[in-house]
């Protein structure tokens, strides 16, 4: 059993196609622009079988052929076992595993801060590797390529992102990189810069999606009685994202994905 | 073969009446992308300059500009109208000049007094009296036939919308016929079908051979009227401009002699590709011309105009006319019937804007061209302007010569009619039920004295019960009153010339409705799944309910509630079927409420599923605004589960997505938008109408009107300019779910 948010019948945006988009519940990041802080307690949401999720799916297979499932959250990565059974069980059905995912939960360097204590690094990399060989896609959320930013901005460093990116290359898992572009933040020209040259180094990567920062999570921190941090900060607008994306793709050397 | 038909395949077509067998022979399917499209020609866009100016002008007059009031309109009435008659390639209005309305009394003199009235104008008292004192119209040859309790249901809103003051509509002439065999031919055929009645002269062979007579008198004025424009079609068609001004004369006469609820066109795209190709061939037009007759076919469609009340608009908001278009969809042998013609419809969206009319409805299937598809979509996005049907549901029915009639009720062109007998408050049938039959707002007893309900709790199996027994009284009460109001309508206002593009028999649907869908199954859903507790007046009638617990709602793609919305499906209308229906009409109902759902709402007390008096129920089959909350796709698995069988007249779900909710970027959300109607089609979903719009367009429409001339909407199962609509149904509209990006 897991634990989940909620569901999105008709996701359009998570994915290639029309998605099955399961939100998990619970996340050790606490990105200050999160807009679905509801889905942070790992121990909320409403306790879900994978065969129930799929039964809902199936039902409704004929309105997903040009897509699949996308897990998001939330962190997928929270519930392992949960994910790695769903996407099996997915994958023997023969549709289409999306995970979007910050990565936190790579072992890239020991010890990464405030990150719950648990599987060792090796169990935890073969745990990773039973979850890849089930998922056809990753889109990997890369929050800041600071890594001192990334701390303030989520609660922990960017080693372990930054490591999973690499280690997707190296399995050549086809992955599209999502960067949240916010003002003050991440529009910012040697940031998106650094972003784009990191990405050179990479060879899997399908897509870029540059995210530009809305504030519609903003409600929900009030109806959580929560703080929201960003609450001065303005929103980007379509032309900024604009321009974000053409800085990283002038640093990544590839030119504009065609719109 | 003759000039006419030259080059044209032969076949069945030539010996016999049969427009079906030359499409199939002839056409051909286009598989390519919009890229041959034309954009307007100088003409064109000069001509829909003033028609946007004549709407404007009868916007400001407070919705009609202009009104006959002494002249009745026959086919022949009144001479020739022009916008400007230099630039019309496609010629001829309802009366002698755009935009005036004419005066149809037929259907009922009250109607059309009170229609000019609330508009400013006084019909000739000459013509008053005349249809008061001498000649009978339908509505008073209904009353009088009307029992007292048929009156009860209908002025506490049991069963609203009834044609029996106004022309029922929802009847296509093949308006394709004229073009193809020339009206002689079509006489000569008539005459022949006169010539052949049986002999011994029971009531209804009197009948059919009056009939033939009024049909054959009919042909022969629609030659009269093309000549008054100076055209003759007597004979067929010689290419693709003779085509279309002949199918559009053929339209022209109907609406020119019937003021029907709905006057829809038919399927006529496909039929005029096959001329259009051959002009094509023989070098007769070019592209840009073909285009150019389309768009201002089109156009000439937008400008039909009915004189009509208050009351009527309540119902029928927005003032259409559904004129609906039936496009592609698949041949019987498996070809799609995807032609150029079908593009160049659509694209009349683009060259000169968005439009309710014609009702352009997409017969879609999962086995349309990919291209096709794409392009649907894209109009979809920009226009909203567009309703799809199933034709993998309906072909089963119907073959592939069928058309919609008003928004979503299928028929063969030429070959079925139907009765249209709006729809009966399901909703407010609960409430007698629960309340023994009197009325919760007027406190009448209106139906039948059965037990009411007296426990604190609703139980569902008591509830269940006495619903089943006052929907069986509803059903005799409901198809009564109908049988009555369509042996008037062929007595006092029969469609001759719609009849006259009629085999000899034809079929009949006898097409009941439901309104309060989702209300009654979420109440259900509530009574079973929750505890409800009626709060009940000093007379001991249900005046409101308490809820304790939450309950699974219509929407979700929940068997526990959309089984329930089946089961009551599935029991009306049998008791439907289980009434004598008049011509031996065949019983079908349908999930459809046009606009009304606003007054039915209004005048319904509370209900059990929290829902508030008087509040708006959802349109058609759409789950209640705002608690279809597990996304799109959940939303529409729901409603496609009510088998088509069940609600054969059409199952209408109107849907509406933020831009932004279908994809990041154009091509994604045109995949998306495909891969959701090929979904809701293979789920056996029946009609969805699309819109792609932010509330905030809406709610800045309702405020600065004057800057959305042209901003269309799809509400069920048509379309509306979105500024024509009352502050109260723009209210419901922006109320309504807006699928969005969780």
């Amino acid at each position: 059993m897991g634990r989940i948010h909620s569901v999105e019948t008709f996701g359009t945006v998570d994915g290639p196609g029309v998605r099955f988009v399961v939100f998990f519940q619970g996340c050790p990041m606490r990105c200050q622009y999160c807009h679905n802080p509801d889905t942070w307690q790992a121990d909320a949401g409403e306790e879900v079988s994978v065969d129930e999720l799929l039964s809902r799916f199936e039902r409704n297979r004929s309105f997903y052929k040009t897509g699949g499932i996308t897990a998001t959250g939330g962190e997928p990565m929270m519930q392992m076992e949960f994910l790695t059974e769903l996407f099996t069980k997915a994958k023997e059905r023969g549709i289409h595993t999306c995970l979007d995912t910050s990565g936190i939960f790579f072992p890239g360097t020991a010890g990464a801060s405030g990150m719950p204590a648990g599987a060792s690094d090796q169990e935890r990399l073969a745990q990773i590797d039973a979850l890849l060989a089930v998922t056809d896609l990753v889109m990997l959320d890369i929050k800041h390529m600071e890594t001192k930013a990334h701390q303030s901005l989520t609660g922990h460093g960017n080693e372990n992102v930054l490591a999973f990116a690499r280690y997707l290359d190296e399995k050549g898992k086809a992955v599209w990189i999502r960067h949240v572009v916010v003002p003050g933040i991440t529009f910012d020209e040697t940031e998106l810069a650094v972003l784009g040259q990191f990405l050179r180094m990479l060879s899997n990567v399908e897509k870029l999606e540059v995210l530009p920062y809305h504030a519609l999570g903003k409600v929900k921190y009030e109806n959580l009685g929560m703080d929201y941090a960003l609450k001065d900060t303005p929103q980007l607008t379509k032309e900024q994202a604009k321009e974000a994306e053409r800085i990283i793709r002038a640093a990544w050397g590839k030119a504009e994905a065609a719109q | 073969m003759q000039n006419e038909w030259r080059n044209f395949q032969g076949g069945a077509w030539e010996n016999e009446i049969n427009v079906r067998d030359f499409i199939q022979k002839n056409y051909t399917p286009y598989d390519g992308d919009d890229s041959f499209l034309e954009g307007p020609t100088q003409d064109t866009t000069d001509l829909w300059k003033e028609v946007l100016e004549l709407s404007k002008q009868e916007r400001e007059a407070g919705g009609v500009l202009d009104m006959d009031t002494s002249i009745i309109s026959t086919i022949t009435s009144h001479g020739p109208g022009y916008l400007d008659k230099e630039k019309e390639k496609i010629v001829g209005f309802q009366t002698d000049k755009p935009f005036k309305r004419a005066l149809q009394p037929y259907g009922g003199i009250r109607t059309a007094v009170k229609a000019c009235e609330d508009n400013g104008y006084q019909v000739d008292p000459e013509v008053v009296e005349y249809f008061t004192t001498h000649r009978k119209t339908h509505n008073a040859g209904v009353f009088d036939a009307y029992t007292p309790e048929m009156r009860a249901c209908r002025s506490s809103h049991i069963i609203t919308g009834l044609p029996d003051a106004y022309g029922r509509g929802r009847i296509i002439g093949d308006y394709r016929r004229p073009a193809l065999y020339g009206v002689d031919r079509l006489i000569a055929d008539k005459q022949e079908q006169l010539d052949t009645t049986r002999t011994i002269m029971y009531s209804d062979v009197i009948r059919e051979r009056e009939e033939l007579s009024e049909q054959i008198r009919a042909l022969k004025m629609l030659k009269e009227l093309a000549k008054i424009y100076g055209c003759d079609i007597s004979k067929p068609a010689t290419n693709v401009k003779e085509a279309t001004q002949a199918v559009y004369f053929a339209y022209l006469a109907a609406v020119k002699e019937q003021n029907g609820a709905a006057m829809s066109l038919g399927r006529t795209s496909t039929f005029l590709d096959i001329y259009a190709e051959r002009d094509l061939r023989e070098g007769t037009f070019t592209e840009s011309e073909i285009q150019e007759i389309i768009d201002q076919f089109v156009m000439k469609l937008r400008c039909v105009k009915f004189a009509r009340t208050p009351e009527y608009n309540a119902i029928f908001a927005g003032d259409p006319t559904w004129v609906t278009e039936s496009i592609a969809g698949i041949g019987v042998d498996g070809r799609h019937m995807v032609t150029k013609m079908s593009y160049r419809y659509l694209n009349t969206l683009n060259n000169i804007g968005a439009a309710p009319e014609p009702n352009m409805t997409v017969l879609w299937s999962v086995q349309l061209p990919e291209n096709f598809k794409k392009f649907c979509a894209k109009t979809s996005i920009q226009h909203s302007a567009i309703q799809y049907e199933n034709d993998d549901i309906m072909r089963v029915v119907h073959g592939d010569d069928y058309g919609i009639a008003c928004c979503v009720s299928s028929m063969r062109i030429g070959k079925e009619m139907q009765f249209f007998g709006a729809r009966a408050n399901l909703a407010k049938c609960l409430l007698y039920a629960i309340n023994g039959g009197v009325d919760e707002i007027s406190g009448k007893q209106v139906g039948p004295k059965y037990r009411p309900i007296t426990s604190e709790y609703l139980d569902y199996d008591e509830v269940w019960d006495v619903y089943r027994d006052m929907m069986k009284w509803l059903a005799g009460v409901y198809v009564n009153a109908l049988n009555i109001i369509h042996y008037m309508h062929d007595k006092y206002c029969y469609e001759k010339l719609e009849m006259a593009l009629h085999d000899k028999k034809v079929r009949r649907w006898f097409a009941t409705g439901i309104a309060g869908f989702s209300v009654v199954a979420d109440s259900l859903s509530a009574i079973k799944y929750a505890k409800v507790k009626p709060v009940r007046d000093e007379n001991g009638i249900a005046v409101d309910f308490e809820i304790e617990g939450d309950f699974p709602k219509y929407g979700n793609d929940d068997d526990r509630v959309d089984e329930i919305a089946k089961e009551v499906l599935h029991t009306f209308i049998g008791y439907i079927k289980g009434n004598h229906t008049y011509r031996g009409g065949i019983p079908t109902t349908s999930i459809l409420t046009i606009t009304s759902n606003v007054s039915y709402g209004k005048n319904t007390g509370a209900t059990p599923d929290g829902r508030k008096k008087g509040v708006a129920f959802a349109p058609g089959a759409n789950p209640m605004h705002g608690r279809d909350t597990h996304g799109a796709v959940a939303s529409l698995a729901s409603v496609a589960k009510m088998p088509f069988m069940d609600s054969q007249d059409g199952i209408s779900n109107t849907f509406t997505i933020v831009p932004d909710a279908l994809g990041k970027d154009a091509e994604s959300a045109e995949n998306n938008l495909t891969a959701m109607l090929d979904g809701y089609v293979e789920k056996g979903g029946h009609h969805l109408n699309v819109n792609v719009l932010n509330k905030e367009t809406l709610l800045d429409a309702q405020r600065h009107p004057e800057q959305y001339p042209q901003l269309t909407i799809r509400v069920s199962g048509y379309a509306v300019n979105f500024i024509k609509l009352t502050k109260e149904q723009q209210d419901e509209v922006i109320a309504r779910t807006f699928h969005e990006i969780m």
